[in-house]
């Protein structure tokens, strides 16, 4: 009984941090299917700004467009919910306006690879402390379900309806490749780990990305016959390894598998510091 | 006494140092001629005011980083030309649609597309005022000297941060790349405007909430007051809606902070108007040309004069039909195949003889040129 009584104090708590960071006068519900992995990111963002102790006014919030985009409005930070593809442009911006704020872009794999290609290679070369965070379910949810750059070869969307036959972007790999000074994965499964790297990821002083693997079973799961959220959930607890456990397997076993954890951190210097430097030894009167 | 403030200037610097003096303090800008001068202006000046100047990877992200910047509390410019222009038009909406004050500095050459580099032109006049898509006003203004480039730059962060929106200053490349003396402004010679802060607690704070001149007092980030912006149309608190009522409010909002208030925007230049039964009407670096066409004209006992326009958006029509009254013929002369010769057309009373004079060649039009037009209309 004691242990019963004991849990539900847990979960009020755990709620009672959750309600704490949604935005006052905002009318729920959200614009998310009911088991999207957005909620699960987004509970997970709470948890992690909480446990690290920043106040509501030292984070900004910034997104471009799409189901994942819509998710700092629901947030009581400052929030620049922007133009498709575009959040991590603004989030430069803001970054370099406020060094002092910690700064989070929420994208999908549509905004952030696609129309955002661009912004997303130059934001990593330029290592600015941004932690972005990528949820990646592999399809367009918010216009219906197209295929997006992360959309597996062969995979179904209505815009491949006979099965994609273009190849998919990796988007950890291109970040390390393109300068990001730290980089991770996670899946909308593994929650208490998707906790621990975001909390990482702000931490770490320069730019990082947390890719999360998600389910939009509305669209990619029904297309693709990978079942509900439950399913789609319980296909990514399979189909992770961890870094530790990748290193020992042969790339025919990992055929198929997310490799979750921190792939990928260097300390190379941080734009605001280096121009922090610029500004100390050229200012009139110093 | 030797004013030691006189200085040897290119127009794209005196940019600068109008932007400066006004407060800006962030920079976004990709290189673009002909208008790089500003940006490698910043470059050099920004640090050692502790401002922040940052080459982003196209126009795309150089007007995002300035709405970004300027949302979180910095004043903050970029400068570009035509494809720069058009590149921005998607951000931009974006700043109109959440009232963030920013100048863009459009320093006009000859298009479509890659067009004329190095050449002048006037062509985006219209693109200034209808660039992005969907309703909205437009502010844009417009210098035709080096010295002008300085106040006319001043005078864009005022207006953007008065009323909450971006400002267009639209340059040329005569202009931009003109060497002339000026006097650079003393501190306090110019008023500075800074926009409105919240002055309710946070809690009943509203982003883009209705006041009585219909400018919402804006909040910096990390100031306690939590703001919301959104691109999608909005109600009061910057929440997303879809309701007629709520709708009609913020796109009437949009519109009446500015032509409500037009008369703190327009200014013009009126020259030997009084008696004229011809005019010119024009703008930017035409207008130098129009000066002394009308200078000359008069020598010759022709009755003409000139209404040159600073403010080219919103339109000044009551202002234009008031110095324009008794001219019933109106010649107006600009650096492309027609744009702002239809603004005069539709402001002025039906028997008014319009006469476009235009050149899209790439060429200045010279003073000649217009000369030889008024003998035509005459």
């Amino acid at each position: 009984m004691a242990t019963v009584e004991k849990s539900q104090d847990t979960d009020k708590q755990k709620s009672d941090v959750i309600l704490n960071y949604l935005r006052p006068k905002k009318i729920f519900p959200s614009v998310w299917c009911a088991g999207c992995g957005n909620g699960v990111v987004m509970s997970a963002l709470i948890r992690a700004i909480d446990r690290l102790g920043y106040s509501k006014d030292e984070v900004a919030l910034v997104s471009g467009i799409g189901c994942t985009s819509r998710l700092p409005i629901y947030l009581d930070f400052s929030a620049l919910h922007t133009t498709h593809g575009r959040a991590l442009a603004f989030a430069t911006g803001v970054k370099f306006a406020q060094p002092h704020m910690k700064v989070i872009v929420i994208t999908g794999d549509g905004d952030c690879l696609a129309i955002g290609g661009n912004h997303f290679i130059h934001a990593c070369r330029r290592n600015m402390d941004i932690t972005a965070i990528l949820i990646n379910n592999h399809i367009y949810g918010m216009t219906g379900g197209q295929g997006s750059p992360t959309t597996p070869s062969a995979a179904f969307s209505t815009t491949t309806p006979y099965g994609n036959v273009e190849k998919h972007f990796e988007p950890c790999d291109l970040a390390q490749a393109a300068g990001a000074s730290f980089v991770a994965r996670t899946t909308a499964y593994h929650t208490p780990q998707m906790e621990k790297t975001i909390m990482a990821a702000i931490e770490h002083r320069g730019f990082s990305l947390v890719e999360v693997i998600s389910n939009c079973h509305t669209y990619y799961g029904r297309l693709n016959r990978l079942g509900d959220a439950v399913s789609m959930l319980r296909m990514f607890k399979e189909n992770s390894v961890t870094t530790a456990k990748a290193k020992n397997l042969s790339p025919e076993e990992m055929e198929g598998k997310y490799v979750i954890g921190t792939l990928y951190e260097d300390d190379k210097t941080e734009f605001c510091d280096e121009y922090q430097k610029v500004v100390d030894a050229h200012m009139e009167g110093k | 006494m030797v004013d030691t403030q006189r200085t040897l200037l290119l127009g794209n610097l005196a940019c600068v140092q109008g932007a400066i003096y006004a407060g800006m303090r962030f920079y976004a800008g990709y290189p673009i001629t002909p208008s790089t001068e500003v940006a490698e202006g910043c470059a050099r000046e920004l640090p050692k005011i502790g401002g922040r100047f940052i080459q982003m990877e196209d126009e795309i992200a150089s007007i995002a980083a300035v709405v970004g910047a300027s949302v979180s509390g910095l004043k903050a410019m970029t400068a570009t030309s035509g494809p720069g222009f058009s590149l921005m038009q998607e951000n931009l909406g974006y700043a109109y649609i959440t009232e963030t004050p920013c100048v863009v500095v459009n320093v006009q050459r000859g298009g479509p597309s890659t067009g004329l580099p190095t050449k002048v032109s006037q062509s985006d006049t219209m693109q200034a005022r209808w660039g992005t898509h969907g309703d909205y006003t437009a502010i844009a203004v417009a210098p035709s000297t080096v010295g002008d480039t300085v106040t006319e730059t001043i005078r864009a962060f005022n207006l953007s941060e008065r009323f909450r929106t971006p400002v267009v200053v639209l340059m040329d490349e005569v202009i931009g790349h003109q060497r002339e003396l000026v006097s650079l402004p003393k501190p306090g010679e110019h008023q500075v405007i800074n926009r409105v802060q919240p002055a309710v607690p946070p809690e009943d704070f509203e982003p883009f909430g209705l006041t009585a001149n219909y400018v919402s007092p804006m909040a910096a980030y990390g100031s306690g007051y939590r703001n919301v912006a959104t691109g999608l149309t909005h109600d009061t608190m910057g929440f997303a809606t879809n309701r007629p009522d709520e709708i009609k409010v913020k796109l009437d909002k949009l519109r009446t902070k500015i032509m409500d208030y037009q008369s703190e925007i327009t200014k013009l230049r009126v020259e030997m108007m009084d008696d004229a039964a011809i005019a010119f009407v024009c703008y930017g670096s035409v207008s130098r040309a129009a000066l002394l066409a009308v200078a000359l004209a008069r020598r010759a006992g022709v009755k003409v004069g000139l209404v040159q326009l600073y403010t080219i958006w919103p339109f000044p029509d009551n202002k234009l039909r008031d110095y324009c009254g008794q001219a019933k013929r109106i010649i107006v002369p600009e650096l492309n195949m027609g744009q702002l010769v239809h603004e005069v057309a539709r402001v002025m009373p039906p028997d008014t003889e319009i006469h476009s004079l235009q050149r899209y060649d790439g060429e200045i039009l010279t003073p000649m040129q217009l000369l030889e037009k008024l003998e035509e209309v005459m």
